[in-house]
């Protein structure tokens, strides 16, 4: 509230404006989307604590071979709902339901969402589905199938594996119904003047996103129904004995679940794409190529997903076919590295704490990504597929690249949702540390595959072990880093220091807006008259 | 509490709600997608179980149920003319002929269904896991994708019953009736589905 002109009307952020709620009403009744942006957030960092912590349990349980801390019944159900809540509950909701419904509106400038009412219901199905997933844990014992729910074990395990395959449908609704609303809104609710290719590259990443959220999920919807048909009526879709085919499972599964991974990185490109100029105080290079490489990735990412299945069977054409169409899928995400690394060339580059966020994405990214080349080349599959190597890969690009855009992009925004600043080098700490942690963990687990390390297992050889302790110890340092860096930022939101008007410089709608922004975001709505990204 | 409290809520835009019901629509449609695709997989691979199957399904049940969902779809597309025009009495007559004819659909599918469950046929039971794998997918997928087609006409029942109260109470006219038209275009697409499962259950011998 420095830099501005003085108005008539104090201004009243949307952390202040509280309709005349009460507690904790304010929040759960508010049909704002910044304040469910936050209630996102905040049921997401419970969940991901609990996800953190059984990942620490699992590579405190890999620290020697033979038992540790658990046995094998334990290890499988740590790393099934490990896998349930790192994925359904935090990645995929990840930055679109957060950044997404903070952000789209007053990046198009937009008083909210098409649907308000729709999207505090979406994060009611969330809650609901949340609530499965810890039912899950309880009678029979948490599942223990993996987080794929691979046919025929999830439905011949004893465990309690139909609250969380419900959980993950109902999951998929609440991701339906965002991404219903977030098309929506880009149709409908652009300020004048915002033409399509004026568009800033955020709510171009989510619009991407969003298509894929809608188109895909009902596939692996009605794939958990059917398994739930199975469990509960015996109906014999995908059980051999009575004539199912459990490869069909696969099949119905991934054809979601790939595409899942691109609703997890678009965003993550999107929010890089928001940094990287401001930082380098440069117009991105390639506005047009970024654009297009989203939608194609959007577009391309539904047609790769047997590459999951290369040992699983399938015919000499179907194999080739589909690690032909991965390879493909591999040109638009380098084409945005390529875009990102262009715009700092020559820019004047100021290290501040997102950009080294978004620059170690790049680096991370680029690691998890050509990883996945390896993975997606046939001969390399058989070798490496079901080891420790498939672990790091996808950990390198959906932890990796969607955890550092996340950092990246709260500590970028951070000022826009509180109105308040971080303590720098705390943050820089922590981020260090965090980076230092993640390669230390993940990087040693490439070798282990390579070496043939098998994944899912409490238990292996002793030769194995070096590198093991040595990914315990990187896990340990990770933690560390999230401690600091979530302590830095908590401690921030309450009681840091008010922010100047637009810190960094940046060019979006929410740069020009008083933060935070008010219950409305615009006083009037913005005309937009020239291309976003224009520094001076 | 200022002039800020009445707030999005009042944001109106009748284009965007129906293309938000049109998306929505995209999506129920992949859900039975997916299985119209595992229905293709096993009838390419039990040919001759799904040709003798079929033919224990009751057409003329079948076809009277089609009959009733296609006039129903007429009355629906009728109603929302009619609040067009500003006819309130009309409009809530076509919306409860609708509702009916809906819940005959549903009487006629339970009377079909213990029908096949009298006779042992129905899924996990003994007299299926006789029958042979052919039959049991057969008449897996009968219940499941005609079980969820029900639930979705009761869902549709539930959106319609919505739109009759509102126009009952003024609260939907012919000024403001997106709601009672993205009713329809749910009904329509209920209608789709059946006209889908109808032919592949019932007809194809």
């Amino acid at each position: 509230m420095t830099s501005q002109t003085s108005e008539s009307k104090v201004h009243k952020t949307y952390l202040e404006e509280d309709m005349g709620r009460k507690g904790i009403f304010k929040w759960i009744l508010s049909t704002d989307h910044k304040r469910i942006a936050l209630l996102y957030l905040y049921s997401m960092m419970v969940w991901f604590t609990v996800g953190v912590v059984l990942g620490l349990l699992m590579k405190l349980e890999l620290i020697a071979p033979g038992k540790t801390l658990m046995g094998p019944q334990a290890y499988n159900a740590t790393f099934t709902v490990h896998g349930v809540i790192m994925i359904f509950l935090i990645v995929i909701p990840g930055l679109p339901a957060v950044f997404g419904n903070f952000l789209l509106p007053i990046q198009i400038g937009a008083k909210d969402v098409a649907f308000p009412r729709l999207n505090l219901f979406s994060w009611y199905i969330y809650v609901l589905g949340s609530i499965l997933v810890i039912i899950s844990l309880f009678g029979n014992g948490p599942p223990d199938t993996g987080w794929t729910f691979y046919a025929p074990y999830s439905f011949k395990t004893g465990t309690n594996m139909l609250p969380a395959a419900l959980g993950a449908f109902v999951l998929g609704f609440s991701s339906i119904l965002t991404g219903l609303n977030f098309i929506v809104t880009i149709h409908r609710m652009r300020a004048p003047g915002m033409t399509w290719m004026k568009m800033p590259l955020f709510p171009w990443s989510i619009y991407g996103t969003a298509w894929i959220q809608l188109l895909a999920t009902p596939i692996v919807g009605i794939t958990l129904l059917m398994v739930a048909g199975e469990r509960i009526l015996g109906i014999g879709f995908f059980d051999p004995a009575k004539g199912g085919d459990p490869l069909l499972y696969q099949h119905l599964f991934w054809i979601y679940s790939h595409p899942a991974v691109y609703i997890m990185i678009l965003p993550a490109m999107g929010a890089i794409s928001e940094i990287i100029p401001t930082f380098t105080r440069k117009t991105i290079f390639g506005y047009k190529a970024i654009v297009i490489s989203t939608l194609a990735i959007a577009f391309v990412g539904y047609f790769v997903w047997a590459h999951h299945m290369f040992t699983s069977g399938m015919s000499g054409t179907a194999l080739f076919t589909f690690s032909i169409l991965t390879f493909l899928v591999a040109i638009p995400s380098a084409i945005k590295v390529f875009n990102w690394i262009t715009t700092m060339h020559k820019g004047s580059i100021s290290t501040e704490v997102p950009f080294q966020w978004a620059a170690s994405f790049i680096f991370i990214f680029m690691i998890g990504g050509l990883t996945g080349l390896v993975l997606g080349a046939l001969a390399t599959d058989v070798h490496l597929h079901d080891t420790a190597f498939v672990v790091a890969h996808f950990h390198f690009i959906v932890f990796g690249g969607v955890g550092f855009a996340f950092f990246g992009a709260i500590h970028y925004w951070f000022p826009v949702i509180y109105g308040r600043m971080y303590d720098n080098s705390w943050a820089r700490t922590g981020w260090i540390v965090f980076f230092i942690g993640f390669v230390t963990l993940y990087g040693p687990m490439f070798y282990l595959g390579m070496k043939g390390m098998p994944r899912r297992y409490f238990d292996y050889l002793e030769e194995f072990h070096g590198p093991n302790i040595i990914s315990t110890f990187g896990a340990l340092v990770m933690i560390t880093g999230l401690v600091i860096i979530v302590t830095n930022l908590i401690k921030s939101a309450r009681s840091g220091p008010i922010a100047p008007h637009n810190p960094w410089g940046g060019t979006n709608l929410e740069w020009r807006i008083k933060s935070p922004p008010s219950l409305e975001n615009f006083d009037e709505i913005p005309v937009i008259d020239k291309a976003t990204y224009k520094f001076d | 509490m200022s002039e800020t409290a009445v707030h999005h809520d009042e944001h109106r835009d009748d284009l965007g709600s129906k293309l938000g019901m049109w998306l929505f629509i995209f999506t129920e449609l992949l859900l039975f997608g997916g299985l119209f695709i595992v229905y293709a997989v096993y009838r390419h691979a039990n040919q001759e179980a799904f040709h003798l199957a079929a033919k224990q399904l009751d057409v003329t049940v079948g076809t009277i149920n089609t009959v009733i969902l296609l006039i129903s779809s007429m009355t629906i597309a009728m109603s929302t003319t009619a609040i067009q025009k500003k006819d309130k009495k009309l409009t809530l007559i076509l919306i409860g002929i609708t509702l009916i004819l809906a819940l005959v659909f549903l009487v006629n599918k339970y009377f079909e269904w213990s029908g096949k469950i009298s006779h042992g046929l129905y899924p996990g039971s003994p007299v299926l896991e006789e029958l042979g794998q052919g039959d049991i997918l057969f008449f897996g997928l009968y219940f499941f994708m005609t079980g969820l087609h029900a639930v979705h006409i009761i869902v549709g029942m539930v959106f319609l019953g919505v739109g009759f109260m509102r126009v009952k109470n003024d609260r939907l006219s012919f000024d403001n009736y997106q709601l009672l038209e993205n009713g329809g275009l749910y009904w329509h697409l209920v209608d789709l589905i059946w006209i889908f499962l109808f032919p592949l259950f019932y007809l194809i011998t």
